[in-house]
């Protein structure tokens, strides 16, 4: 049971949006899929979704073609920013519409959900503003109960109480019946808890992919006077500097040694900020 | 228990830490039943994975054991074994650091020892 992303490539006219991504999506993992704008996240994620078709290579889902099996397909729930919802359409209708060609769709649990984000089922879709919509669609995604869901940038636009609400909505549907998730966020942060596992994407190539524990275990910072902080950060790969008076700070990658000088400080970066230095220097 | 998301000390060790210390301070006694991966992953907001691999290093080091299909429980002896160990760590993570920020301050021996003597006699 996985995803299975091979040799995909995208481009559009001069541009490679994609260019060669390998990855498995295992099975009942939360997923963090990290990248900054305009790198290629949402891209990939509608390539696997099949809403685009890739440029060459492709994508196996449990072993199958999504461009051939409607079955490999039917077994991804993806939440996007467009809203694919019947504008015209009441919530409540909504609901019966989605369940009658989705037989595991979880109508109770919805309604409850809605009543959670204090919603009524009687509203047509295009009446609700924007937050209320997109808490709609991860209504949907979190109910519909696919062994694949995906939510890019599912927060975007909601206040810091509702996307709270919905990290923990996110946890308790995994906890209670598991399932693999791929979330797509530029708020690492508040995700960093949740995700077991790391992909990072720049430029249209997959830059990390590893455990949340063992990619955080690789990065950390050495602080302390320059010229021992020099000496010291000699060894590894340097990601980024920040030099303040006399002292100086070095994010590096690799192991922590065992033996630190006394002189220096070593501290370990947190997923946003190994995020931030990681993707900076790339930049140039 | 308390999961602090901003200091640098990964959040597994912060799972294993808190039992611990509510095993040593009689929160759960041994023989008591702590609480489930669930549990704690909805309490604190954070991946089952996380908060397993926390409770794994507890099962390794005989601190609680699994009963299948039932939870987690602490160990006969845990709470001897967890004062030992706390022991053991007690110059590590106490006194050295103590020791090199007294000689930054140019703190003797002596004041230190009459500091943790008016330490002791506040606490009552």
């Amino acid at each position: 049971m996985s995803i299975e992303i091979k040799n995909v490539c995208k481009n559009y006219k001069q541009t490679t949006a994609l260019d060669n991504i390998n990855l498995t999506i295992d099975n009942n993992k939360i997923y963090g899929l990290f990248g900054r704008n305009g790198v290629g996240k949402t891209t990939l994620l509608n390539i696997i979704n099949n809403r685009i078709f890739p440029t060459s290579g492709e994508i196996l889902i449990d072993g199958e073609n999504v461009k051939k099996s409607s079955k490999a397909l039917s077994k991804i729930y993806m939440m996007s920013e467009i809203n694919l919802f019947p504008k015209e359409m009441k919530i409540k209708t909504l609901f019966k519409w989605i369940k009658s060609f989705n037989s595991e769709f979880d109508i109770n649990k919805a309604n409850s959900l809605l009543t959670c984000y204090k919603i009524s089922d009687n509203i047509k879709i295009r009446g609700l503003s924007t937050g209320q919509s997109t808490i709609l669609k991860l209504i949907v995604g979190l109910c519909i109960n696919k062994p694949y869901l995906i939510f890019d940038e599912p927060v975007n636009g909601l206040d810091a109480n509702h996307r709270e609400q919905f990290y923990r909505h996110l946890l308790e549907k995994y906890i209670e019946d598991p399932c693999t998730i791929i979330v797509s966020t530029h708020l690492i942060d508040e995700i960093a808890n949740i995700v077991e596992e790391v992909i990072i994407i720049d430029n249209g190539k997959i830059v990390v992919q590893k455990s949340k524990d063992e990619f955080l275990s690789e990065g950390f910072a050495i602080s302390g006077k320059s010229d021992i902080v020099d000496e010291f950060a000699k060894n590894y790969e340097i990601i980024d500097c920040e030099q303040f008076g006399m002292t100086k700070t070095i994010y590096v990658i690799g192991d922590i040694p065992d033996l630190i000088p006394n002189e220096i400080e070593i501290s370990q970066l947190n997923l946003q900020k190994l995020f931030i230095k990681l993707t900076n220097q790339r930049e140039g | 228990m308390q999961i602090n998301t901003n200091v640098d000390k990964p959040i597994f060790q912060q799972i294993r830490e808190g039992i611990e210390d509510s095993i040593l301070q009689g929160y759960y006694k041994e023989g008591e039943q702590i609480p489930s991966i669930t549990d704690l992953a909805l309490r604190y907001q954070i991946n089952p994975a996380t908060a397993l691999k926390g409770i794994n290093i507890l099962v390794e080091n005989n601190i609680v054991y699994k009963k299948r299909g039932i939870g987690m429980f602490v160990c006969d002896g845990a709470t001897e074994r967890l004062f030992e160990d706390r022991r053991n760590e007690f110059f590590d993570k106490y006194i050295t650091s103590l020791v090199s920020e007294a000689k930054r301050l140019k703190l003797s021996p002596d004041d230190i020892k009459k500091m943790i003597e008016r330490g002791f006699k506040d606490e009552h």
